[in-house]
């Protein structure tokens, strides 16, 4: 092992820190994401864990992966490969093994490399590296669990409370490699643990002693410098997508100046939105823990009858248990937001990993003719601005909006610049007394702006406007319950007009990459990171292409039509069995070259798979 | 109460009545819940823009319509959940729920126990009619094990829930009964209900007269009414009978009904009737009375409790909160978060 570091200036890198899901991986990640943020680079992370909670330790289905790609600039994604893997025993190396880049660094805990432990992994000999067939890499071999220990002999701290301080001597290992400064960690560390001083004290010990350990000894040929972005000026912070969706109903409320009630039931991987809404009582936000996903929508709904700005989250299970409850909210045109966090099914399916298979779901999963908005985030802190896109038109066009986002997105972070809410378009929810001055005399609970189609929002408390609604059809005027089959057909068509129009106020559909490319990647969702690298990569190899990744799927921005009639092949891209695909097809009749690029096996697109499947459908093979 | 005393002046029971026609079946039990709720709001005073009425589904979720008020005819079983919204979103708000047996103890159960053991300030009425009415004729989660219906051919063989089991085990803090046909005490335990800070379940034995006709028969009809049921009152002492010259007393641990005088009786020998015991053993074993057990049906408040109501308490934690942490902009409040840096 070379005893002088080169320090070599790079533009990305992948880490992932990997070990049983009890060893604190994600911690070490988060904490090594966050630094770097702060740092000045640029982050995408992507954390990868079991569903349970604690798996048999050593086992190969107990391994949690944190990933995170860091960079200079352009890291839209959390990566493919890793150049550097933690592994904290041999499952997580035999789990990681596919994914190791050709000279990446494996850094590894001796002391949890011994023949049990790779026999809990499932090693037959004694070198797993061997085993695994991995000659071009750069082991490390670090005795980090008896290090860390001798490291807080004189903590003070029992046996099993020092052994979880190993997670911080490895990160430690990991901060001298790429030169991390370490204040910025014991920062964090201080706010993390800031009602234990003990542990604070400890963690901090065990990661000093991990960097230094890294730069004594040098460990290996090169450490690595990646120079910080130069970033529009501001301040930032950190995101992941289920903070950054909680966020944009806040914000959307102060907006509006109305009261955010959120209706929830804990479920993976949605439950953070629930947990951060609970938070902001300092926002006056009352977010309920309800007895079920059903009591989840009802109670929004019942919030919104009431004027508040309304959402409820979930994953996809609890959208279904939902979908009698948005049918109510279609038919008696109510403000909600929907927020589903998509996650692999059908059933329980894998609630810990990621999937787009939500879409037709979302579209179409209720009885009756049932048009709603549906949206979907592209990323973390994508997720922000499409949960106030979505409060924005639930409240100004009086209907439920489901807005798509997805495990991968949800747990992802990165780094994000604080916004100016004064720079955020006004939202006007539809309220009746302000349309017709508090006077009732021309009103009646079923009249709708004319252009919007509309109607106007009679909150229980307001004098004058008293109206019932519900659930059965009808009169499009009066609101009286009416079977007549005339105005069962005009509200069927209304209801659908009011949906369509909204696309008159939302934004054209974008396109990114070259302007006379004949073939176009189509995304939507959490793909987005994925997608954009995988133009650039293909235009890179001299191909021309184009992009398109839409945030509005129902309806779909006003120029999707024409925009995609330019092109002789569109490429869509999902997470699912084509899902976007077939709708575009059914909206368009006259799109008939449309190649679909589907996986569903609960993990990130890999971008290097795309460049080379899209190179070939480009090439008509 | 002072502000209720003055609103009392202001609306007479047809300023709650909507100008939609009614389409109840004629002859149904339903008609006199309605005309007792416009009676009882009347008498509370509140303003019908200030007051909500949710339903589910069934004959009984109909009645918002028939309510000059804020109203939401939902869906099958949610209303609980749905009221619960609106409260917790308006604590202003007085809020009803109109619900039927199927629709609150079978497909809505869930939500029903959560509201109940919530304590949100809201006021149930449970139409019992031990009968799927809307859908024709099915038993329903209250019909008598036995029982024959278009859905049971051959009898049921299941228990029926008990209301007010159900509303106990829930922890409820508040539950009355009443009988369809009996307008007076009906419009007095709605008010109280409305009155009362938490979650009121009222159980009305409402008669379908189509397809369950006469079920209540026993203790509704005008001949058996005053020996099989007791309307019991807060603090009175535990009376029947025409001339109330029955009385209930504790035996053992069981209640025997008893005539003063007979039997070694004395009028100090009957139970009074305490609803605001927080122990409900007895206020259980007064709910569960049955002409069966030979004990006459109880009618009025039978459990009225003061707790915590779930909305106020969350009203509290937010002022708390936001004593401890002044209203700040989103901004600055994502400015003051701990891991914020700057890019000059």
């Amino acid at each position: 092992m070379p005893t002088n570091a080169v320090v070599t200036d790079i533009k990305q890198v992948t880490i992932r820190f990997s070990g049983d899901s009890g060893d604190g991986m994600q911690l070490s990640g988060t904490l090594f994401s966050t630094l770097s943020a702060i740092f000045g680079n640029e982050i995408a992370t992507f954390p990868d864990f079991p569903a349970e909670i604690r798996a048999p330790q050593g086992s190969l289905h107990g391994v949690s992966g944190f990933q995170v790609r860091i960079g200079a600039k352009d890291v839209y994604n959390s990566g493919d490969k890793t150049d550097v893997l933690v592994a904290m025993n041999p499952a997580a190396l035999k789990v990681n093994a596919p994914y190791l880049k050709k000279g990446s660094i494996v850094l590894f805990d001796t002391d949890s490399f011994q023949k049990k432990d790779l026999d809990k992994a499932l090693f037959k000999s004694q070198d797993p590296f061997e085993e695994l067939n991995l000659q071009d890499i750069q082991p490390i071999g670090v005795a980090i669990t008896s290090m860390t220990k001798s490291s807080l002999e004189d903590s003070g701290l029992e046996n099993k409370e020092m052994l979880r301080c190993k997670n911080m001597f490895a990160l430690g290992i990991v901060c001298w490699l790429f030169n991390r400064p370490l204040e910025i960690a014991d920062k964090l560390l201080e706010q993390k643990f800031a009602k234990r001083p003990k542990i604070v004290v400890a963690n901090i010990k065990a990661l000093t002693d991990g960097y230094n350990y890294g730069n004594n000894i040098h460990l290996t040929a090169s450490t690595y410098r990646i120079e910080p972005i130069e970033a529009t000026k501001g301040f930032y912070t950190d995101v992941n997508g289920n903070t950054a969706t909680a966020y944009g109903l806040i914000a959307a409320a102060e907006k509006t100046g109305l009261q955010l009630f959120l209706g929830s039931y804990p479920i993976t991987p949605a439950t953070d939105i629930l947990q951060e809404l609970a938070k902001r009582k300092d926002f006056g936000v009352k977010a309920l823990q309800m007895e079920d996903e059903i009591a989840g929508i009802t109670s929004s709904i019942g919030a919104a009858f009431a004027g508040s700005l309304a959402a409820t989250s979930t994953s996809g299970p609890g959208l279904a248990l939902k979908s009698e409850a948005l049918g109510l909210a279609v038919m008696t045109e109510l403000p909600l937001v929907v927020i589903d966090v998509q996650r692999s099914g059908p059933s329980t399916g894998m609630p810990t990993k990621s999937e787009q298979t939500d879409l037709n779901q979302a579209l179409y999963g209720r009885n009756g003719e049932s048009p709603l908005v549906v949206m979907a985030a592209a990323s973390p802190t994508d997720c922000f601005e499409s949960a106030y896109a979505a409060s924005k038109i639930a409240l100004e066009h009086m209907t439920p909006v489901i807005l798509l986002t997805d495990g991968y997105i949800a747990n992802g972070s990165s780094a994000w610049k604080i916004p100016d809410m004064k720079e955020y378009p006004d939202i006007n929810p539809h309220f009746v007394q302000t349309h017709f001055n508090g006077d009732a005399g021309e009103w009646k609970p079923f009249m709708r702006d004319e252009e919007t189609l509309v109607r106007y929002w009679g909150v229980p408390g307001t004098p004058n406007y008293m109206h019932r609604i519900g659930g059965l059809e009808k009169d499009q005027l009066t609101g009286v319950i009416s079977s007549n089959p005339e105005n069962h057909q005009r509200m069927v068509n209304i209801r659908k007009q009011k949906i369509d129009n909204i696309a008159n106020f939302i934004p054209e559909q974008e396109v990114l990459g070259d302007p006379d490319a004949d073939t176009l990647i189509v995304g939507w969702g959490g793909t987005y990171g994925h997608l954009l690298e995988t133009m650039l990569r293909l235009r890179d190899n001299g191909k021309k292409v184009a992009y398109a990744h839409f945030r509005h799927i129902s309806p779909l921005p006003a120029n999707s039509h024409e925009l995609l009639k330019r092109y002789k092949k569109i490429i869509v891209a999902e997470q699912n069995n084509g899902q976007f695909a077939n709708y575009l097809n059914g909206q368009f009749a006259d799109l008939n070259n449309i190649c679909k690029y589907n996986k569903v096996e609960g993990q990130p697109f890999k971008v290097s798979d795309m460049v080379e499947a899209f190179t070939q459908m480009m090439e008509g093979k | 109460m002072e502000a209720t005393e003055i609103k009392y002046q202001k609306y007479l029971a047809k300023d709650y009545k909507s100008e939609n026609a009614v389409r109840w079946c004629p002859g149904c039990g339903d008609y006199a819940i309605l005309t007792c709720l416009h009676k009882a709001l009347a008498e509370l005073g509140v303003d019908p823009h200030n007051t909500a009425v949710i339903s589910g589904i069934g004959c009984s979720s109909r009645l918002p319509y028939y309510m000059n008020t804020y109203g939401f005819h939902s869906i099958h079983g949610r209303a609980a959940a749905i009221a619960t919204g609106v409260k917790v979103a308006n604590p202003a708000l007085s809020v009803w729920v109109a619900t039927g047996d199927g629709d609150s103890l079978a497909i809505g159960g869930n939500h029903f126990i959560h509201a109940v053991r919530r304590n949100v300030d809201i006021n149930i009425l449970l139409f019992n009619n031990k009968i799927y009415g809307l859908t024709k004729g099915q038993y329903s989660p209250t019909s008598s094990r036995g029982f024959v219906s278009k859905s049971s051919p051959y009898g049921t063989v299941e228990d029926p829930f008990r209301p007010a089991e159900l509303c106990f085990g829930a922890r409820g803090t508040f539950f009355a009964r009443a009988i369809d046909v009996d307008m007076k005490t009906q419009v007095e335990v709605m008010v109280e209900a409305a009155r009362h800070k938490g979650t009121s379940v009222v159980e009305v034995l409402q008669n379908c007269v189509i397809f369950n006709d006469g079920i209540h028969n026993k203790i509704s009809d005008r001949n058996w009414k005053a020996d099989n049921t007791i309307t019991l009152r807060h603090g009175e002492k535990m009376l029947f009978g025409k001339e109330n010259e029955k009385g209930l007393v504790l035996e053992g641990w069981n209640l025997k009904a008893i005539t003063i005088g007979e039997e070694g009786y004395t009028l100090e020998d009957v139970l009074v009737h305490d609803a605001t015991a927080i122990d409900n053993t007895l206020q259980m074993k007064l709910a569960l009375m049955d002409t069966t057990n030979e004990l006459p049906v109880a009618l009025g408040v039978i459990r009225s409790v003061e707790a915590p109501t779930y909305e106020q308490d969350y009203e509290q934690q937010i002022e708390e909160v936001q004593q401890k942490q002044p209203k700040r902009s989103f901004t600055d409040f994502l400015l003051a978060s701990s891991n914020v840096w700057e890019v000059k």
